[in-house]
């Protein structure tokens, strides 16, 4: 117990950073995966070839993978960032699939009738997608994609083998010193991490309670 | 391809739709061709660097790197079935201890990262578990809480008919899970049951963290001695995507089948039409590991 | 159908894997490791060296990751490095062949157990000599002293030892004690963890990070792979000496190890076994260390 309140400070700055690299990527692959939506619903082949083979080939592949190829791979095509940029690119580049999908489900659940009577009000392809589709996918997606975003927060674990230094590498560098403390310092982190993912899905739930009501 | 969004596109569209497609194409190549060039600039195609997997020992070493992912894959596969359906009936058990135990387990390993998991269960017996036993127990917890859920989710989506009618039958309150809802729900939760298969692959590549000898820690080794880390990412890559890619066409192909077979012998399906979303959130709700 | 025949592929596929990997093990002809002489010589009844010699064979705990000191060949699937070549000399003496030795993986967290239980025989994997270890298992050695040192990209002369690292990045291994020093002695420096070592050779050399640290013998593996690139700087800034593993209670086989090392310290095998494999580095062969008997 002493370990953890000795080194309190240290350890809110860890998950800080969490919260940082979970936010910065969840912001980011929020756009990236709508594009990529935009994209495999579009009526141009490439884009949708493009797409779908992303989607594909990112869901088929270990985090862990992405995050070698990325911190390992881009100082190779010359592009040189902190580890912690690299972190929130190979994140977001995973999430952004799956992030992807979610909306694009979420779009296939909207009845066509929607998208029919847009278009007989004279609305283009962007206006549609813009005013009346999304909006509503957004609303109808809004737990999985919550589930997603609390797995993106999860997965930033890993970039504690990356050069990060975020709150599952604190336990790491704690346990490694105080051994005999494990399971207070395990309880700890665990419950940090709780009070985080379940906070989320609480606010979340909140919030569809409020736009159901409206 | 959907049509929801558009009509079928007249002359000018197709036009459009032309226009768009060449300048997409040419955005696309020219990106590839960039990243292409700058990795042949830091000297990534050497074939030095790619010979090494052209050598029969090195592809043994990969294989056995394969069998160490699939081994440890499948025990935590199996065990974490049998988990998941013991929590999932303790959910939905009358007895109120028991429905507390179960919901806290669950809640707990489906909210931290399945990487603190096992590195504390590693770290805390590194004799007794190994580096295997970390890896297996650890995804056993965390998979068998999020197929409690898949189960659980597939038991109450059961007609309530069924177990009304079995317990008309004069069935014990044990026996209707065990013989009547539980295979049933197993039945239709069939997909999430095999992506949460692709997802408990992929998540034995966590093993690379904790020292386990599986397919990414192989290709450690071979990068260790060749310095060939892109290379090496690229093939192992590889294997996974494929793999996975087979197990999800599996997944796809039984789903079918398993709707034929209900069409056919009812007349109409009985069983819950697939809803986009609801796959879709077991799956991402799993872990995106 | 044609779904069928793809999963018939894929199993078919997989099966033959399976059959690859338990089917083969060729090995390939190794150039450049010293041999050491044999020697015959009779062991007292009873003794565990004389139940090694009838046996023909030993278990030795050893590292499979670490360059230069214990690292398994992907080519050759058999392990090379300044620890493989002590545990040549060690079965020379017994009377065995290195291909009577049987290596095994030792991670840093199973050598204890490993010598407990009796999975190995001998522990020898850039095993530190402390007071702590010394409770549960017996040490003979040291065989080799480093410490932990700093290793830099070959052009970089702006670092030439710890406390030249105020602002820069230093790699190491996730969890490990060299990253514990930098992040509780030298705070000014940035430490960049790291799941191995040889990602962080691989972010050095691509000029993510400034340095890597570790055991200076570790280090030595890596630049005696690069030459060209890296470069060890600096005096050991911790005290790390490498002894052999035994069980706790064998104290007539420790000192006949202790006995075999002295021989190669004296004879020159010991140079010889340096010169294999961390001396490739470019750094000469340290003075051997005096060996600690107790």
């Amino acid at each position: 117990m002493q370990v953890l309140i000795d080194n309190w400070g240290s350890i809110l700055r860890a998950f800080l950073e969490t919260l940082e690299l979970a936010g910065l990527s969840a912001v980011v692959c929020l756009i990236v995966g709508s594009l990529l939506a935009v994209m495999r619903v579009s009526p141009i082949p490439p884009l949708r070839l493009f797409g779908s083979g992303y989607v594909t080939i990112v869901r088929n592949t270990p985090l862990v993978l992405v995050f070698i190829l990325v911190v390992h791979g881009l100082p190779e095509l010359g592009l040189k960032g902190s580890f912690f940029t690299r972190a929130v690119i190979a994140l977001s580049v995973y999430t952004a699939a799956f992030v992807c999908e979610v909306l694009r489900s979420g779009m296939l659940t909207i009845p066509a009738g929607q998208a029919e009577a847009a278009r007989a009000l004279g609305m283009t392809f962007g206006q549609n997608l813009r005013l009346v589709i999304m909006p509503q996918a957004v609303r109808a997606v809004l737990p999985p994609l919550t589930s997603v975003m609390i797995a993106l927060l999860k997965n930033t674990a890993i970039a504690e083998a990356f050069g990060v230094a975020e709150a599952t590498g604190k336990m790491d560098d704690l346990v490694r010193d105080h051994a005999d403390a494990i399971l207070p310092i395990f309880i700890a982190f665990a419950a940090g991490y709780m009070i985080i993912t379940l906070g989320l899905s609480r606010i979340v739930a909140w919030y569809e309670r409020r736009a159901a009501a409206s | 391809m959907t049509s929801v969004l558009y009509d079928p596109p007249g002359p000018r569209g197709r036009r459009r739709i032309l226009l768009g497609t060449v300048l997409a194409s040419l955005v696309l190549l020219a990106g590839a061709g960039w990243v292409v060039k700058r990795l042949a600039d830091q000297g990534q195609f050497e074939p030095v660097l790619w010979e090494p997997f052209k050598d029969p020992d090195i592809q043994h070493t990969i294989a056995l790197g394969a069998v160490g992912t699939l081994k440890a894959a499948g025990l935590a596969i199996v065990c974490s079935m049998v988990v998941g359906a013991v929590l999932a009936v303790g959910r939905l058990s009358a007895h109120r201890p028991v429905r507390l135990v179960c919901t806290v387990v669950v809640e707990v390993s489906r909210s931290i990262p399945l990487l603190l998991l096992m590195l504390a269960l590693f770290l805390a017996y590194p004799q007794q578990l190994g580096s295997f036993g970390a890896l297996v127990l650890g995804l056993t917890i965390y998979n068998g809480s999020v197929l409690a859920e898949v189960f659980r989710a597939g038991i109450q989506a059961l007609p309530k008919g069924q177990s009304e009618a079995a317990f008309a039958l004069g069935l014990r309150k044990n026996q209707v899970m065990r013989l009547i809802l539980l295979p049933q729900a197993i039945r239709s939760m069939l997909p999430a049951l095999i992506s949460q298969c692709v997802v408990t692959l992929k998540d034995t590549a966590l093993g690379y963290v904790i020292l386990y000898p599986e397919l990414l820690s192989k290709g450690k080794s071979i990068y260790i001695t060749y310095f060939n880390i892109i290379p090496t990412a690229i093939v192992i890559g590889a294997i996974y995507i494929t793999t996975n890619i087979l197990i999800s066409k599996l997944a796809e192909y039984l789903q079918r089948r398993s709707e034929h077979r209900q069409k056919n012998q009812l007349g109409k399906p009985t069983l819950m039409p697939l809803d986009p979303l609801a796959s879709v959130e077991a799956a991402a709700s799993g872990t995106v590991t | 159908m044609l779904m069928r025949t793809r999963i018939l592929a894929a199993v078919g596929v997989g099966l033959a894997l399976l059959a690859t990997a338990s089917a083969c093990g060729s090995s390939k002809p190794k150039t450049g490791t010293p041999s050491y002489a044999a020697t015959q010589a009779s062991f007292a009844a009873g003794s565990t060296m004389e139940k090694l010699h009838n046996a023909g064979k030993i278990n030795i705990g050893v590292k499979f990751d670490q360059p230069g000191i214990g690292m398994k060949n992907p080519a050759t699937d058999k392990p090379e490095g300044f620890d493989i070549e002590i545990a040549k000399v060690v079965a020379a003496a017994l009377g065995l062949k290195p291909e009577q030795i049987n290596f095994q993986e030792a991670v840093s967290k199973n050598r204890e157990p490993f010598l407990q239980n009796g999975t190995v025989d001998l522990v020898i994997a850039s095993y530190s000599i402390t007071d702590t270890r010394k409770k549960v298992v017996g040490f003979a050695g040291p065989y080799y002293q480093t410490g932990q040192q700093l290793m830099v990209r070959k052009d970089d002369s702006s670092i030439k030892g710890p406390d030249d690292l105020s602002g820069k990045k230093v790699c190491s291994v996730t969890g490990s004690t060299p990253l514990a020093n930098i992040q509780n002695k030298y705070k000014s420096a940035i430490a960049v963890p790291f799941a191995t070592y040889t990602e962080c050779v691989q972010q050095l050399t691509n000029g993510s990070v400034d340095a890597v640290t570790t055991d200076g013998a570790i280090l030595l593996g890596y630049a005696a792979a690069q030459p060209t690139k890296l470069k060890v700087v600096g005096e050991p800034f911790s005290k790390e000496k490498y002894g052999i593993g035994v069980k706790l209670e064998d104290t007539a086989f420790r000192n006949f190890i202790n006995d075999v090392l002295q021989k190669a310290i004296d004879n020159g095998d010991w140079k010889k076994a340096y010169e294999a494999t961390l001396g490739k580095s470019g750094n000469a062969a340290p003075q051997p260390p005096t060996l600690e008997r107790y």
